[in-house]
């Protein structure tokens, strides 16, 4: 019986200890750095262009350590909503700052930095020839794209509308890396992604642009937020993404120019 | 099986039932299992009417398995199907065989009313008791119809007054079946075994017919069985030589010619005809035995003073006279005209 | 005698259950407690979301048929065959259990899909298994499967094999002693491990989303419908998780009635059976 009540006992202090160490270590880490810590909340489909910009943050303001958070726009508008801390929230669309704005989470007002449009994504070859937008309506062709309910979708439901065309997918996604990820293994023979996953995906996937793309632009806004506890180094961020050298990052991306303001096409 | 050091033969005959007997361990169920097919031996052989159960002499491979064989297995737990009433237990065999369903449940009611269970046939096994449950057993090992009957003490686990009826029961179905049982109960082979065969450490010790074993043992477990002493030793022309030297003096059956030389002998008396001193007594021929009491037990109305391999039954009163109690040395003395010898 | 007088457990053991059932119970509580319920009905019977019940109810029970189908031979062999390298055998079985169910679902890609080891195979012979409900059933059925398989091996190594024994020696081929003897005995055992998969099956998500993706109707299952309307509609997606919940309790009860019920008293038939000659006497 001793036996076990000791085996118990370490375990337990193992697991205490385990805990704990998770627990401070984040608070280690902002101790450690000299200056503050920027914490910005981003949607995937930013990821490459934002950590360059993160690394180009850190080097003109030494001492600062900028921390990314990537996932799909409404995830981490629901977790800023909980109480996650963050300074910063790029989303893919309006509709999700809207959300943050309502509830009172925004510190002023928020600036489009990029506009995002849709193309088309085939596996290399291209096996099913699509050459259009109307192609994909093509009996026979497998075509994923995103569920309505997320932002690329909802762009491709517009031009859907726009064009009269009556797409019929296989697979409606969660997200358009879901919807990439079916094109580069050619489960699919076509997907509605963004401009900027073809420059992410270069050398997997062919693209085909198309000009209805164009009736529907899906709007990057970016805001600094009312909980956050490095208010100037926010705005700052802000500002490189609005400057020239943030906005040549984002086109060098595949993105298109923000207006700055906040306003919608 | 080598591994188990197991190496019989045995025949049986088509009206036979033969009593396997046997210390635990000694091989008596695993007997049972290699003839049913649910053991495989290393090698041997086994045929039932002319059909080969299997063959594994060196050389061939041929090995029958247990549904082919005909060999139905009857053991200590009834193991009667709980999901079955007793009926569809009893139909189970022959339904086995593809009888139609209307005949095999004749079948089993005939069965039913063999072992007088008739009643009992749309009880589930779990509302029967152990008596009835091992009867209904006996009906479903008899309606598969098998060419041999293989009974693994089947009376062990009944309590003193299931045990007669069923042996009852067994004795008149396997009057005119060929059947082995195996049994620790003497009653058992006397009342139902043709001939027994002791089997010890996986070998055949002694066999024959149930009375001559019974009668006059030659191995010191069937000896047992009969409640009776037995001395191993060596045939001499005065009597049977121990081991230890000692001649012990008897009635000599199938005396030696002169001139055989030595065979293999067994002394065999019955405990009732040894009486027991404290020290020497002298007086007619009579065989002494110097031995120390392990043991002393009730046995009827006499007391029955073990010592050892040896037994003496003597009155209470006597044992209390002496003032026997186990430790105490004392000297066993039985007259040469109650000691049988013969040859083992 | 019908109440046990005395059980046994030591106090402090009672509060720490108590404490393990509220983990499993305050999540659940806390989820009930944000049901929009003025909107209840009108969010559960959507179309998507009638849709989405129907094609889980339907693909988990095509799944737990065929992990009935596959198992119960596998779980025989398993408890009572003998061949080399079975304990391998056991822990590849068991795979399905520690994998992510994500990469389960890569796992059937690179297997089914168009350029998968079969996939190619079958698209050839115009069979397209990606992006169709048989995806949703293969997926269900690969992470339902050890469910059955470990359930009912157990059943089986407790049963043991004497029954099977005797009925062979009654002259009950190998086919009638599995289907009259072996069967029978160890459907309370069957019936509980397909009560588990058809759970698992119900609540699969990872594996169906990489492998049969999602398309109301055909493959958007109740887990992935409310998987998107979270993106939307938090109250729908919350409602829709009730259902599932409220489905999977009812199943689960249905199945494990209290002891004394089905499922216990043909789990002690076999035991009162060998105890009966025994205690006969009193």
């Amino acid at each position: 019986m001793n036996r076990i009540h000791k085996l118990t006992a370490l375990l337990l202090a193992v697991l205490m200890a385990a805990t704990l160490a998770a627990c401070t270590g984040k608070d280690d880490a902002a101790a450690n750095s000299s200056g503050g810590t920027l914490t910005v909340f981003a949607a995937a489909s930013l990821k490459t262009s934002f950590t360059e910009l993160a690394k180009m943050f850190e080097a003109q303001h030494p001492g600062t350590t900028v921390t990314l958070s990537f996932a799909g726009s409404s995830d981490l508008a629901t977790q800023i909503n909980q109480g996650a801390p963050a300074d910063v929230f790029a989303s893919a669309d309006t509709r999700n700052m809207e959300i943050l704005q309502e509830a009172g989470l925004v510190d002023g007002e928020p600036q489009i930095f990029a506009t995002n449009t849709l193309a088309i994504a085939v596996p290399p070859g291209n096996p099913a020839g699509i050459r259009s937008f109307p192609d994909l309506a093509k009996p026979g062709t497998r075509l994923v794209q995103c569920a309505q309910q997320v932002p690329c979708g909802a762009a491709a439901a517009v031009i859907e509308q726009q064009t009269g065309t009556d797409l019929n997918p296989v697979s409606e996604e969660n997200s358009v890396t879901d919807v990439l990820g079916k094109v580069i293994s050619a489960e699919a023979d076509a997907g509605l992604v963004y401009v900027t996953d073809l420059q992410s995906a270069a050398g997997r996937v062919e693209g085909v642009a198309f000009p209805e793309a164009a009736d529907a632009v899906n709007s990057y806004p970016a805001a600094v937020l009312s909980n956050s506890r490095n208010s100037a180094d926010a705005r700052a961020f802000l500002e490189l993404l609005g400057s020239p050298e943030g906005q040549q990052v984002l086109s060098d991306a595949g993105f298109g120019n923000g207006s700055g303001l906040s306003g919608s096409t | 099986m080598a591994g188990r050091g197991f190496d019989v033969a045995l025949t049986v005959g088509p009206r036979e039932t033969v009593a396997v007997m046997g210390p635990n361990g000694a091989g008596k169920s695993t007997l049972l299992a290699v003839i049913a097919g649910l053991l495989r031996p290393d090698n041997g052989r086994a045929e039932l009417n002319g059909r080969t159960l299997f063959d594994l002499s060196p050389g061939r491979s041929r090995w029958t398995p247990p549904h082919h064989r005909g060999t139905a297995l009857l053991a200590q737990e009834p193991l009667l199907f709980p999901h079955l009433n007793t009926l569809e237990n009893v139909a189970f065999g022959p339904r086995s065989a593809g009888v139609a369903k209307h005949q095999a449940r004749a079948d089993a009611v005939r069965w039913l009313a063999e072992v007088e269970a008739q009643e009992l046939h749309d009880r589930r096994p779990a509302a029967l008791s152990g008596g009835q449950a091992q009867r209904v057993a006996v009906a479903r090992a008899l309606a598969a119809d098998p060419g041999l009957l293989l009974l693994d003490e089947p009376m062990a686990a009944l309590d003193i007054h299931s045990a007669p009826l069923l042996r009852r029961l067994l004795k008149r179905v396997l009057a005119d079946r060929p059947a082995i049982i195996i049994t620790h109960d003497v009653l058992d082979a006397l009342m139902l075994a043709d001939r027994v065969v002791i089997l010890e450490g996986g070998r055949i010790s002694e066999e024959g017919p149930t009375r001559e074993v019974l009668e006059r043992p030659r191995s010191t477990f069937a000896a047992g069985l009969a409640g009776l002493n037995l001395i191993p030793g060596t045939l001499t022309r005065d009597g049977l030589r121990t081991t230890g030297g000692q001649t012990v003096a008897g009635h000599i059956e199938d005396p030696s010619p002169a001139g055989e030389g030595e065979r293999a002998a067994v002394a065999v008396f019955p405990p009732s005809a040894v009486s027991v001193f404290l020290d020497d007594a002298h007086g007619s021929p009579r065989n002494y035995f110097e031995v120390t009491i392990t043991d002393l037990e009730p046995h009827g109305d006499l007391i029955r003073v073990r010592a050892g391999s040896l037994a003496a039954d003597i009155t209470p009163a006597a044992s209390a006279d002496l003032g026997l109690a186990p430790g105490l040395p004392v000297h066993f003395v039985v007259k040469a005209m109650a000691v049988a010898i013969y040859p083992a | 005698m019908s109440r046990q007088a005395y059980s046994g457990i030591p106090r402090w053991i009672y509060a720490v259950a108590v404490l393990a059932a509220l983990v499993v119970v305050l999540p659940l509580l806390a989820m009930v407690a944000r049901v929009n319920w003025a909107n209840f009905l009108p969010l559960v019977t959507s179309e998507s979301a009638l849709s989405a019940l129907g094609l889980s109810l339907r693909t988990s029970a095509a799944s737990t048929v065929l992990c009935i189908l596959l198992g119960v031979p596998l779980a025989l062999v398993l408890a009572r065959g003998r061949f080399p390298l079975q304990g391998l055998l056991r822990s590849l079985v068991l795979l399905p259990l520690v994998l992510p169910p994500v990469v389960g679902g890569i796992a059937l890609l690179y297997t089914f899909g168009r350029q998968g080891l079969l996939g190619s195979s079958l698209e050839v012979l115009g069979l397209q298994v990606a992006f169709s409900t048989t995806a949703v059933v293969l997926a269900q059925t690969f992470v339902a499967l050890p469910f059955l398989v470990v359930s009912l091996e157990g059943a089986l190594r407790t049963g043991g094999e004497r029954y099977e024994a005797v009925a062979a020696t009654l002259g009950a081929s190998p086919g009638r002693v599995f289907r009259r003897v072996t069967l029978p005995l160890v459907l309370p055992g069957l019936a509980s491990g397909a009560v588990l998969s058809f759970a698992r099956s119900l609540g699969e998500f990872g594996a169906t989303l990489t492998f049969a993706g999602s398309l109301q109707g055909v493959t958007r299952t109740l887990p992935l419908e409310i998987y998107l309307q979270r993106e939307t509609d938090p109250d729908a997606a919350v409602a829709l998780s009730l259902v599932l919940v409220a489905v999977a309790v009812a199943v689960v009860a249905l199945a494990y009635r209290r002891p004394g019920g089905h499922a216990g008293r043909a789990s002690t038939q076999r035991t009162t059976a060998a105890a009966a000659p025994v205690g006969n006497a009193a």
